[in-house]
């Protein structure tokens, strides 16, 4: 029996609770790799992985990177600029074209949803879901609930805000699922222009800030993209950042050991104070080297379940 | 084209003349000349219809043959094909062809060559504004001596009152329906499907059933102010619904359409297919509660008739990510399973009430030949098996698309001869 029968991740939504703490209990074992003075094994060696990335992407994509070089995976990566649909290919076609080159699994990010619904449906290699419009981002939520657990040992029961542009977010809908499916207590905020119909049957939706920090053990807040704003869903990113970004003052109407998050990039002085983000309760850093444990274990789990990770 | 032709031992359903009995139905020179028992006829094919329902031709107000411009997605050959496979004897083409039907000669190249290769009648639909865009009205005077039996812009909406208004005044003196396609196009901007939870889930962008309905009502105003004639295109909310009800009680001349896919699909299939391109249309699926409240609507009168909406689209179109996909699924060799299977089988619909909703009341919307067997009417006919099972099959379909969510579903009844003017042009 696998610990993870999925041939692909496309998202939370369709993973159980055991399969979401498998994927967290791996990626612990593979955070004592990036600690060692020789930070890689031969686990995946000879597998081949393509990073396609159709949208701009640092963090994530160089964390992809970075656990496929250490667990020895031989990759290549193709960002928008240099790949073919600047030439008119489809999607379709670009993804047969890297098939032919037997690759083991393809990491998506593109802007619409559903693509890598579409890849794994049309293609053979395992499909990851590296963000997908404003559909999910799986890995995102993994690392942070990866980050969450290590602070807090727990997440069942935990209180947990979920603050920002909730209409537009992967990492609200994916966080959303892995939170409540593995028992805690979210609370939803935004503005309501920025709060997308139906999401309040996984958790109730407050559109007061404080309301939404008041005794919480973390708060996530969301990047607000500037562009929104031509889009009139808000006024200006000073009101903006008055009655929704996280200050100082509403951080500590939490617990007293809260813990920040926030997927990156942030707009500091929107969505989040300075002296929030670089304050004693950000994990923001955090969440960075668990992005990397955390894709170790994806790609373990998808490529390599059957060898031994201590190789 | 005519023909002589008995159609022998069936039961005719006419809504028409309000007619359900066994009798047989001769066919002269095109048009119907008897209706009796034990009919016999010298010079006349017999068609044996034992067993099968006779009933007048049915009328699909609403098609897009994309001929002349698409014929990569389909050509007036294929889809009159397809329309007579799928138990239709006239279909009204829509006008978003390329170039837009908004000139007589258009109308008359798109009517020249279904005569030369239509299989069954062909009315085309002129455009409500040059180009369909919205700004200056289209020739309706031409447009209706050349043939064009109705102006649309369908596809896009008339989004200018102002434009609306005037087409609905100028409309009138030529006795044309204005069918428009109700979308208020600020709030549906970007959208792919139907805004709620499951759009929500999906991370896909919504387009509000607010945002159709909010036309619809303006466009049941508009035509009381000035009385002019509005018919609403595939209708897909239960606020559209509603307004047109409403409409009707104040003696408003509003009528209204839906497809098959509103009323048997919901937005939930968009899930349940992990982002299928083929259930992507405009109006988009819509949730269960819309779904419920047309089918009551089509039950009350509210609805006066179904349309496919029948829109092809070539595998290019449609095999990309959702968010780039076409618009439009196909639907002319899939409506009459699909209504017989869905409606009339669970007791929903009688079947003279299905006849009228295809037949009789199309042809009286648009004031087109047919729609009844009486004597004298158009020799079109749909025989029916009640019984027979169709499992659909795009592969075999005569349509060029392929763009169905009803594919592998198995239905029980479809048409199994089409008669155009005395001549059987579809066997099955």
């Amino acid at each position: 029996m696998s610990l993870f029968p999925h041939r692909h991740l496309l998202g939370i939504e369709p993973l159980a609770p055991a399969e979401i703490l498998s994927i967290l209990d791996t990626a612990e074992s593979m955070k004592e790799i990036l600690d060692r003075p020789i930070k890689k094994v031969p686990t995946l060696r000879g597998k081949t992985v393509v990073n396609l990335f159709y949208e701009a992407s640092t963090r994530t994509r160089s964390s992809f990177e970075v656990a496929e070089r250490v667990l020895s995976a031989d990759s290549l990566s193709i960002a928008t600029a240099t790949s073919s649909t600047t030439k008119g290919e489809t999607l379709l076609d670009t993804a047969w074209n890297l098939e032919a080159m037997k690759p083991d699994m393809i990491i998506i990010r593109h802007a619409s949803s559903g693509a890598p619904h579409f890849l794994a449906q049309h293609c053979r290699p395992s499909i990851v879901n590296a963000g997908d419009g404003a559909h999910e981002h799986p890995t995102q939520a993994l690392l942070d609930a990866l980050t969450l657990r290590q602070r807090k040992g727990r997440l069942q029961g935990l209180r947990v805000a979920i603050v920002g542009d909730l209409l537009h977010s992967r990492v609200a809908r994916s966080n959303l699922w892995l939170l409540t499916k593995l028992g805690a207590d979210v609370i939803l905020c935004g503005p309501p222009t920025l709060v997308p119909p139906g999401i309040e049957a996984l958790a109730p939706v407050t559109h007061r800030i404080d309301e939404a920090c008041e005794g919480a053990d973390a708060i996530m807040m969301l990047r607000v993209q500037r562009e929104r704003m031509s889009g009139g869903y808000f006024p200006s990113s000073r009101e903006y950042h008055v009655r929704f970004g996280l200050t100082e003052a509403r951080v500590q109407r939490a617990k007293k050991d809260v813990v920040v998050l926030h997927p990156g990039p942030m707009n500091r002085g929107v969505e989040i104070a300075t002296e929030v983000a670089d304050g004693p309760y950000s994990v923001i850093l955090d969440q960075v080297t668990n992005g990397v444990a955390i894709r170790m274990a994806v790609l373990y789990l998808l490529l390599g379940g059957q060898s031994e990770v201590q190789a | 084209m005519s023909g002589n032709l008995l159609i022998a031992g069936g039961r005719v359903v006419d809504p028409a003349q309000g007619l359900d009995a066994s009798l047989d139905v001769l066919i002269e020179d095109g048009r119907v000349a008897r209706l009796g028992e034990k009919l016999r006829a010298k010079n006349a094919e017999r068609l044996d219809a034992k067993g099968r329902i006779v009933c007048p031709g049915f009328i699909d107000l609403h098609v897009h043959l994309r001929e002349p411009g698409r014929e990569d997605k389909e050509t007036i050959a294929t889809g009159t094909r397809a329309a007579a496979a799928g138990g239709f004897t006239a279909v009204c083409a829509m006008p978003n062809t390329e170039p837009v039907n908004d000139q007589a000669g258009i109308t008359r190249a798109i009517l020249d060559k279904a005569a030369a290769v239509g299989v069954v009648r062909v009315y085309p639909i002129g455009a409500i504004t040059k180009g369909s865009l919205g700004e200056e009205l289209a020739e309706y005077g031409d447009l209706k001596d050349a043939g064009c039996v109705a102006v649309s812009d369908d596809g896009r909406p008339v989004e200018s009152a102002r434009t609306m208004r005037r087409a609905l005044e100028y409309a009138l003196a030529f006795d044309l329906a204005v069918i428009d396609h109700c979308e208020e196009p600020t709030l549906s901007q970007g959208a792919s499907m139907n805004e709620g939870p499951v759009a929500t889930w999906l991370g896909l962008r919504g387009a509000p059933a607010a945002g159709e309905a909010v036309m619809v009502e303006r466009d049941v105003l508009l035509a009381e102010l000035t009385g002019g004639r509005i018919h609403i295109a595939h209708l897909s909310a239960a606020a559209s619904a509603d307004a047109v009800r409403r409409g009707k009680a104040r003696g408003i001349r509003v009528t209204a359409e839906v497809t098959p896919h509103h009323l048997f699909l919901t937005d939930e299939l968009v899930r349940e297919r992990a982002y299928d391109t083929s259930t992507k249309m405009n109006p988009p699926l819509r949730a269960e509660a819309d779904r419920r409240a047309l089918i009551e609507a089509l039950l009350d009168g509210t609805l006066d008739c179904i349309a496919t909406d029948h829109a092809p689209h070539t595998q290019d179109d449609k095999r990309v990510e959702y968010d780039q996909a076409a618009f439009g699924i196909v639907g002319l060799e899939t409506a009459v399973p699909l209504c017989l299977d869905r409606l009339v089988r669970p007791g929903l619909v009688s079947l003279p009430r299905l006849v009228s909703l295809l037949s009789t009341r199309p042809a009286r919307l648009l004031d087109l030949p047919g729609g009844s067997l009486a004597v004298g009417a158009p020799g079109d006919v749909t025989l029916l098996d009640l019984d027979r099972r169709y499992v659909v099959d795009p592969d075999r379909f005569e349509t060029k698309g392929r763009n169905t969510p009803f594919a592998g579903l198995s239905l029980t009844g479809r048409a199994v001869a089409t008669v155009v003017a005395g001549r059987v042009v579809f066997r099955a």
